[in-house]
């Protein structure tokens, strides 16, 4: 009995860890952006009214609570500017993540299918581009669409293309940005499962009359299932909110929610609107993580 | 419960293609069939005929080439030389979705996203079977292999027996003209897997189909096969009836891969009549009965099943006529192996060389059982012994 009291009391603490971690590093800091999203903006330091002083009192504190309002959030929603940001980020996010799907899915299964020493290979070189900074590897993305670019000059030299085209501060150049730098994010969690998959699975499914493509749709693709799901989470939700590389590579007339957080954070100054802006794109971000997990729930409950 | 499948059905045609061959009439012609990862031959140059109808087992060591040459059969390999016909049709070449065969997969390989249901469906709704017939089908099946209750779970939620059984169900939903098994009671404890045993052979009996077995246990494959094919080295190295391999091996590899045998090497001495004279360092002159197949001078080796060895206290009691044609071994008891139903012992011969005997326990309390160092008489007749090229 004593014994077993040894063993329960650090089993105990690594259990609270996580919601200690949750609490410090996402509670506390979400709570901060909500009460400015709250607030009004202000030319003062910090730039946002009201700010909770607690030496002031606590008369001072209910008014400053009183102060707090909810018309950051019926600006965003009424303002064009800020809807077609989140339906920007949303479209952009959707399609990079299908472009990742259809592109890291082969990638992914090839390496699956590789002999063993050559799967640890191939796996180097799908990490080794982090090896590099990844601002240098966007303005290396740069130098290679610009006008007089190393892919204009391929093109030209092939006889693609009579004239120089136009990638940079374009949507297809964003595109190449976002499905080079995210690709390793999807090859992962699909390689983990598909190296997992025993091939004699589609082998008994050959074997009891399926053509090679039922074997992958029947089999092969619905057991890679929870990779597909982990890497679509993994890309889709940063994508979502991604501001450097259209911020690079993208033409300026139509933001994504990150360049226009980042241009009421900076340029605007306007803090309260930034940080409405940012609880919104968590809500929003929010749905399809709860929907996944509510998925996998159900999964598992139907294995049980 | 469905006792009679019907043979003929539309479904089997859908499913299978070819009616099947009469029982008794070739099913499958193997012909030269070779098969090579980079210099090693895993198959070399097999051929095979095997009926309908028939209980085929491939038995050998790991690493034989016997799942290499099944999984030929299945499509998964192409052999490299000779052909594989099945009902006269060369289906070497074919891809496994296109034959008319099913294999049951050593560690079942089930779908583990499907239910029990779905699973020996599977095969069904790819042949392009109507859904009722499916469902009506799917029925038979899980009565066949009494799973009923079952058909909503999924792989993990059943017994390495249950899971077994589906794996069943699911190769056999299709009535495919020709059934491979691979290992398939390798992975169930010892009760179950003899019970299983017997349920197989009963199947395959009531339903009329052809079997070809894969096993490295040679228990198994003498309890369930019609014939079996030992293989060494990705050769066939005797195809018999379990009976013929276990008492007539045709080489000392043979012989002592099936089951416990003695092996007294020498020459051959001299003829008498239709008896041979074996000079043996071990076992002295050895009398045997000539073997069908003419031995060459050269070195021989007698072999002797330790059931076949009778020990007693004082020398054979037994008709005067064969008493000069019998092997006396005088020695000692050297070693006791109590079985239950057998008890081994270990002769040290006066000669010295070893005898193994096996003895029936037929009665509870045995007073006549051996001691530890008693001395005994081992003999056999010559008829049970087998002469073999050395």
């Amino acid at each position: 009995m004593s014994s077993r009291r040894i063993f329960a009391r650090p089993a105990r603490f690594a259990a609270i860890a996580p919601y200690v971690w949750m609490v410090l590093f996402f509670m506390v800091p979400f709570a901060f952006v909500l009460k400015i999203g709250l607030s009004q903006t202000a030319i003062a330091q910090p730039p946002y009214d009201p700010v909770f002083d607690l030496t002031a009192g606590w008369d001072a504190l209910r008014g400053a609570f009183a102060a707090l309002s909810f018309d950051n959030f019926k600006l965003l929603v009424s303002d064009d500017i800020y809807v077609f940001a989140y339906v920007r980020s949303l479209t952009v996010a959707i399609t990079a993540t299908v472009l990742l799907l259809l592109i890291g899915y082969p990638i992914a299964y090839g390496m699956a299918r590789l002999p063993r020493r050559w799967q640890a290979v191939a796996m180097v070189l799908v990490i080794v581009p982090f090896w590099t900074s990844f601002l240098i590897r966007i303005y290396a993305w740069i130098n290679i669409l610009q006008h007089d670019g190393l892919l204009n000059q391929i093109l030209l030299a092939l006889h693609l293309v009579s004239r120089p085209v136009v990638w940079l501060s374009t949507d297809s150049a964003m595109y190449i940005g976002i499905v080079y730098s995210y690709l390793p994010f999807m090859i992962l969690p699909l390689y983990a499962t598909l190296a997992k998959m025993e091939p004699v699975l589609e082998e008994a499914a050959g074997d009891l009359g399926a053509p090679p493509w039922q074997v992958f749709w029947l089999v092969t693709f619905p057991l890679s299932l929870p990779g597909v799901g982990a890497g679509v989470l993994l890309c889709f939700i940063p994508i979502v909110g991604e501001f450097v590389i259209p911020d690079l590579l993208a033409g300026s007339n139509s933001l994504m929610i990150g360049q226009t957080l980042w241009l009421e954070f900076f340029t605007n100054k306007d803090w309260p609107v930034a940080s409405a802006a940012a609880i919104v794109l968590l809500v929003v971000l929010l749905v399809p993580l709860l929907l996944y997990e509510r998925l996998q729930k159900r999964q598992l409950e139907h294995e049980r | 419960m469905t006792d009679e499948l019907p043979r003929t059905s539309t479904a089997s045609n859908a499913a299978g293609g070819d009616p099947y061959p009469a029982a008794g009439q070739p099913l499958l012609r193997i012909e030269g069939v070779t098969r090579t990862f980079g210099t090693f031959r895993a198959v070399d140059g097999v051929s095979l005929d095997i009926k309908a109808g028939e209980f085929f087992a491939l038995l050998g060591p790991s690493g034989c080439g016997k799942t290499t040459l099944l999984r030929m059969l299945a499509g998964f390999e192409a052999p490299d030389e000779g052909r594989i016909l099945l009902g006269g049709k060369d289906i070497a070449q074919a891809l496994p979705h296109e034959r008319p065969i099913n294999m049951m997969f050593q560690n079942y390989a089930l779908f583990p996203h499907l239910s029990v249901r779905d699973n020996i469906a599977f095969g069904l709704k790819r042949a392009g079977m109507p859904r009722a017939e499916i469902a009506i089908r799917v029925a038979e099946m899980v009565a066949l292999v009494k799973l009923e209750g079952l058909e909503k779970r999924k792989p993990d939620q059943l017994s390495g027996g249950q899971r077994q059984r589906v794996a069943l169900a699911r190769a056999l939903a299709r009535r495919p003209q020709l059934l491979l098994l691979d290992e398939p009671l390798a992975a169930l404890d010892k009760k179950l897997r003899e019970s299983t045993q017997g349920e197989l052979m009963e199947l395959q009996r009531r339903l009329g189909m052809t079997f070809i077995i894969v096993t490295h246990d040679q228990e198994e494959a003498m309890t369930m096969a019609d014939r079996i094919g030992v293989m060494k080295a990705g050769k066939l190295a005797q195809v018999a009836s379990p009976r013929e391999l276990y008492e007539a091996p045709r080489s000392r590899w043979i012989a002592e891969f099936v089951g416990d045998i003695n092996l007294f090497d020498g020459e051959s001495k001299l003829r008498d009549g239709h008896r041979l004279v074996i000079g043996t360092r071990d076992a002295g002159a050895l009398v045997v009965a000539e073997p069908r197949e003419p031995v060459g001078a050269g070195r021989l080796a007698v072999a002797i099943r330790p059931e076949k060895v009778k020990l007693s206290r004082r020398g054979p009691v037994s008709e005067a006529g064969r008493e000069t044609a019998i092997n006396r071994l005088d020695g000692v008891i050297a070693d006791i192996c109590y079985l239950g139903g057998t008890t081994t012992y270990k002769v040290k011969l006066d000669t010295g060389g070893t005898v193994q005997a096996s003895v029936a326990n037929s009665a509870r309390i045995d007073v006549d059982a051996y001691s530890l160092n008693q001395h005994v008489v081992a003999w056999f007749t010559p008829d049970d012994c087998v002469v073999l090229p050395s």
